[in-house]
């Protein structure tokens, strides 16, 4: 009897990851029907001005996609290459006692505080910049981009590098019989075999740029606009959700509601970049017996 | 190729060609691109701690420690959000820690396979890539609003523990998963039940690595921000929580506050709070990293 009430506590505790997942998408999904019935779908999506705390309102979410976009592509063409020859670096060159150093390093780089690289990037990175490009200003996507980057930089490493680890030793045993270097092994037999899980981390950086909330707040400004120019400011959307719950904003009202609007896009698109990151891993996975 | 040049060919062995010559000289290029891009995160990380430790050791005194936010940068100090962190920490832990090791002890040795754990087993893995701020949102509808828990100590740290639930269920599964089925099996066989087994023979080995698991994770929950701003924690708070339903401030908070204003004196500040946030984690990895020892050492033997 006691055997079977454990049985069904314990399972109450794995049921409940569920119940966080149900819970999440019921709220984001009911709010933001509420939200729709004031603002129309088509305009959420296709319009290109967000000015839901202005006297006049508009709700199109495309600015704030696409500065969150901007930061996205502005870190991945730091951190993908950097994590990925990262890497390469730690399986196929680094020695075990550079390895036991390195390694803690990046791990102590993956534990800081999101709220920490934004002021390195405050008071550190946006100065740098200035001082190449005088006009650029206190708050710009260049910055924020720069130091999401860094801060994926371990994500993409790590899971990369488990993706090589995983390569048989035989394969490149093979390689280098046939006289190939450690640079034509690494590059035309290590990574084509460990290319699924490759793949799979940049998709997962990636998504965690675009998830990324408290650096791009406090760097990349409060301007939702659409441009790719990365010395302007520009406001992601994680950005604009803490804008709206840092002020005073009524429950109820219609800027209230744009918070689980917004919320729920966020929370799709996410979504959708980690399934395709596990089909990745899972369909394309190059198998050694 | 004409037979007379392949019939020349031994007498080159062991003299690179150029082309030879070409490929080595790639191979060391790439060598140094490989090296010059694991500097990159190594450096940053130094410039980093660098770039913070100049502006805010200046700063840190007892009397920073002791005091309560101020609008004057030269009077203000953590000790509200200091004590906020401590309350969040140990509700979080109390909360999460069985939640999730239930959870994993359930995965691991109870779990039919069956579709149902399957959807379990999938469902964590999504929820751990869940942004943050998502969270927060939860948090504030469901905890702050829905059941009334109001900006409380409470309503952080169960926004929080689900935060990191997945994070420490996934550990812990990994800890469970690496005690050697022999030890099940001679348990069962002198007639314990599946209980007795879990809790006498397989938690005790694998607790290090659940420990390590949820202190790595507590430490994330320490330095996130955007969740209880969510929640509407607030950053200027002028005395400690007395229970779990007080409004309350963390060092996050406190620092992305004081982070937002303009002026230097600010900056300073929160540069000297930064400083000893990151003590606080560093702590917390530091016992983790010495679990994680012990454990294997205690493996090998």
């Amino acid at each position: 009897m006691g055997e079977v009430l454990i049985g069904g506590g314990l399972f109450a505790c794995a049921a409940l990851s569920t119940l966080v997942t149900v819970g999440i998408v019921v709220v984001l999904i009911s709010e933001t029907l509420v939200f729709f019935r004031e603002v129309p779908v088509l305009e959420f999506l296709t319009g290109t001005e967000w000015t839901p705390q202005f006297a006049d309102k508009n709700f199109g979410v495309l600015p704030l996609l696409s500065g969150s976009v901007l930061i996205a592509i502005g870190s991945s063409i730091i951190s993908l290459p950097v994590g990925l020859l990262t890497a390469i670096y730690l399986s196929e060159f680094a020695s075990e006692r550079v390895r036991g150093v390195l390694k803690p390093a990046l791990e102590i780089l993956a534990g800081i505080p999101t709220v920490v690289y934004g002021y390195f990037a405050l008071t550190f990175i946006t100065p740098v910049i200035q001082y190449f490009v005088p006009s650029t200003g206190t708050f710009n996507a260049l910055s924020a981009s720069i130091v999401v980057g860094i801060m994926i930089i371990p994500t993409i490493a790590s899971l990369s590098e488990d993706a090589i680890r995983a390569v048989p030793l035989s394969l490149r045993a093979g390689a280098h019989g046939l006289g190939a270097t450690k640079m034509e092994v690494s590059t035309r037999v290590v990574v084509p075999a460990a290319l699924s899980g490759i793949v799979a981390s940049f998709i997962l950086g990636i998504s965690r740029a675009i998830g990324e909330t408290m650096a791009v707040t406090i760097a990349a400004g409060a301007l939702p606009q659409i441009t790719a120019n990365p010395f302007e400011a520009v406001q992601t959307m994680t950005a604009y959700i803490v804008a709206v719950s840092l002020g005073d904003t009524p429950v109820g009202t219609i800027e209230y509601k744009t918070i689980f609007a917004v919320g729920f896009a966020l929370f799709v698109i996410t979504l959708l970049m980690n399934i395709l990151s596990q089909v990745v891993l899972s369909r394309f996975r190059e198998r050694y017996e | 190729m004409r037979f007379d040049e392949r019939a020349e060919a031994p007498r080159d062995l062991g003299r690179p060609s150029p082309g030879d010559r070409r490929r080595r000289t790639l191979g060391t290029l790439f060598l140094l691109l490989c090296f010059a891009a694991t500097s990159v995160g190594v450096v940053s990380l130094m410039v980093l701690l660098v770039d913070v430790l100049m502006d805010g050791v200046a700063q840190l005194d007892p009397e920073f420690l002791s005091s309560y936010a101020s609008r004057f940068a030269d009077r203000a100090g953590i000790r509200a959000p200091l004590f906020g962190t401590f309350w969040i920490l140990l509700l979080t832990a109390v909360i999460a820690f069985p939640l999730s090791v239930g959870a994993a002890v359930y995965l691991e040795e109870y779990a039919p396979r069956n579709w149902i754990t399957r959807i379990i087993q999938v469902n964590i893995a999504n929820l751990a890539g869940v942004p943050s701020i998502v969270y927060g949102i939860l948090g504030l509808a469901v905890f702050v609003r829905g059941m009334g828990l109001g900006r409380s100590l409470l309503s952080g740290a169960l926004t929080l523990s689900i935060l990191i639930l997945p994070v420490i269920i996934m550990a812990s599964q990994e800890a469970i998963r690496a005690v050697p089925d022999s030890i099940r099996q001679a348990a069962y066989g002198l007639g314990a039940t599946r209980w007795q087994v879990t809790r006498r023979q397989v938690l005790p080995m694998a607790l290090p690595g659940i420990l390590t698991g949820t202190i790595l994770a507590l430490s994330r929950a320490v330095g996130e921000t955007a969740p209880l701003i969510m929640i509407g924690a607030l950053s200027f708070i002028a005395f400690t929580p007395q229970g779990v339903m007080d409004q309350f401030t963390v060092l996050p908070l406190q620092i992305y506050n004081w982070i937002s204003r303009p002026g230097d004196d600010f900056h300073a500040i929160a540069a000297a709070a930064i400083i000893v946030l990151l003590v606080m984690l560093l702590a917390m990895n530091a016992v983790a990293i010495l679990l994680r020892n012990r454990f294997s050492r205690m493996r090998s033997n």
